[in-house]
């Protein structure tokens, strides 16, 4: 017991408790339409093109939020923009312009001193480092980007779904695909605190992509997706404590390390029932050949 | 009323019927029904896509793409409630999918994904259905079930617009039919219409016309 309740005696420990539920959930959620929608490659991206705002509002001694929203939102709305003309193929224009984002951080970052100790917590994350402000921060975005992803559930479902019909029917596709881009953006930009940007990513995919597994209803899927990402997260932070990690990286590894055993246990998707429903196709073709050879005979 | 579609590939009927649906919006000219701008009335019809055009691993049950359907007149920031699951049911039910509304829309065979979104379609109280290839794929059992949905709309006084690329279906089964090749050849009943002559005009020499001895 003292295992889990030791830790929770340090208050930065508390609020990195904290923290990482609500990332959690929210990861949890918005996920959900990264993993459904695609999305996970422009997530990459998204998370790398915020990194010069990052760096910014960090040598102004701002709160890193402040300048990663700025540039997660232009970022996404450039995104929307550019996947509407097809004239430049939107994989490589994505690709080239945020690997240049991401340097550009890394130059202004390089003209300040301490370059090596600051590029770390930057690029990992710095959970144990989140004050109480952060944390309500986190809270107030997680209650604005979650209201508003279940509010309008039903229009981001059939979008995904059938973004023909979404037209026929009279929705605005544009306006939600790029309110969708938004949400994520702004996810992924609160969390950077958690697992930072090079990790971050795997917290907005892998849950998602192992609740999928899970269940063929989108319910289901939110919900064992906020579980998997809340335990993951939890989990990662013990684990981290106690083993003495870096505790980013560790929840990662904790969610990749669930993702795997839903990979290989899941009821109908998993490694284990289609292997099972195969042997037992098999099984079944043998029967109806004996029987056949019995009639004949 | 059944209308037939037909032309070569790259006649633009497919690029018709989205225009009516609002999905493109016309470089030159309007579209209207009942008199009315088409945008204004965009509820009232109901579009059923191309097999392509859907995202089929999207984890969605049949009685989830039916009531999509629904969304509309439900409206912003609000859920299908306990009426709309009844009336989903119900159409899925006059489809011959009774029963399997829990099912995920990728466990069905590609003719009865075609009836659960004409099911969809039926929901949607349209005063106009497009179809977009509906016949693509689809055996002699579906086939009977769709054609008995299309009868239903074309009683309720709905009209039914079908771009097809099955010729003999649009001459068995469908009350007039518009012969489009970029322009439109012909417009009018089926016993007038579906002639060798439109026929020619429309597809030039990819397809043989052989008339009976009669």
């Amino acid at each position: 017991m003292s295992w889990l309740t030791e830790p929770l005696e340090y208050p930065f420990m508390q609020r990195a408790l904290m923290e990482v539920v609500i990332i959690g959930v929210l990861c949890g959620l918005v996920g959900c339409f990264v993993v459904l929608r695609g999305l996970a490659f422009i997530g990459d991206a998204l998370a790398h093109a915020v990194f010069p705002g990052v760096v910014l509002s960090y040598v102004a001694g701002r709160s890193i939020l402040f300048g990663a929203f700025i540039f997660g939102s232009l970022t996404a709305l450039g995104i929307g923009i550019l996947s509407r003309s097809r004239r430049v193929s939107e994989d490589s224009a994505i690709g080239v312009i945020f690997a240049a984002f991401f340097a550009l951080g890394v130059v202004i970052l390089s003209r300040q001193g301490g370059f090596r100790q600051d590029l770390g917590s930057l690029l990992f994350g710095n959970i144990l480092g989140v004050s109480t402000t952060d944390v309500w921060v986190t809270l107030v975005v997680a209650l604005i980007v979650g209201g508003i992803l279940l509010g309008l559930l039903k229009e981001f479902t059939l979008t995904a779904f059938d973004p023909t019909m979404a037209r026929s029917a009279g929705y605005p596709v544009f306006a939600l695909d790029l309110l969708l881009l938004l949400l994520v953006s702004a996810t992924i930009v609160v969390s950077l605190q958690t697992v930072g940007n090079i990790l971050i990513l795997a917290l907005v995919v892998t849950p998602p992509a192992a609740a999928r597994l899970l269940t063929d209803r989108l319910s289901h899927m939110m919900m064992a997706s906020v579980g998997l990402a809340v335990f993951s997260g939890v989990a990662g932070l013990f684990i981290s404590y106690h083993a003495a990690t870096a505790a980013g990286a560790t929840i990662v590894l904790t969610a990749t390390g669930v993702f795997l055993v839903c990979v290989v246990l899941a009821p109908t998707h998993g490694l284990l029932a289609t292997s099972r429903a195969r042997r037992r196709g098999r099984h079944h073709a043998h029967h109806f050949h004996t029987n056949e050879e019995i009639e004949v005979s | 009323m059944v209308v037939g579609l037909i032309g070569p590939n790259g006649s633009g009927k497919s690029t018709l019927l989205k225009a009516i649906a609002g999905v493109h919006t016309p470089s030159a000219g309007s579209i209207r029904l009942g008199g009315k701008p088409i945008r204004e009335s965009a509820s009232h019809v109901a579009f059923v896509p191309q097999r392509e055009e859907v995202n089929w691993d999207f984890p969605v049950t049949a009685r989830d793409v039916v009531l999509m359907g629904r969304y509309r007149s439900v409206g912003w920031l609000r859920w299908p409630g306990r009426e709309d699951r009844r009336r989903a049911d119900e159409a899925l039910a006059r489809l011959g999918l009774e029963g399997m509304g829990d099912r995920h829309i990728s466990q069905f065979s590609g003719g009865q994904q075609q009836r659960v979104f004409l099911a969809r379609a039926m929901v949607q109280d349209p005063e106009l259905v497009l179809l977009d290839e509906p016949f693509t794929g689809i055996d002699v059992k579906n086939r009977e079930v769709f054609h008995g949905a299309i009868q239903d709309f074309a009683r309720a006084g709905i009209s039914v617009l079908i771009a097809t690329h099955d010729l003999a279906e649009v001459q068995a089964t469908m009350d007039m039919v518009m012969c489009l090749n970029r322009r439109m050849v012909a417009f009018g009943p089926t016993a007038e219409t579906f002639t060798p002559g439109n026929l020619r005009t429309t597809f030039g020499g990819q397809v043989a016309v052989f008339e009976a001895a009669s």
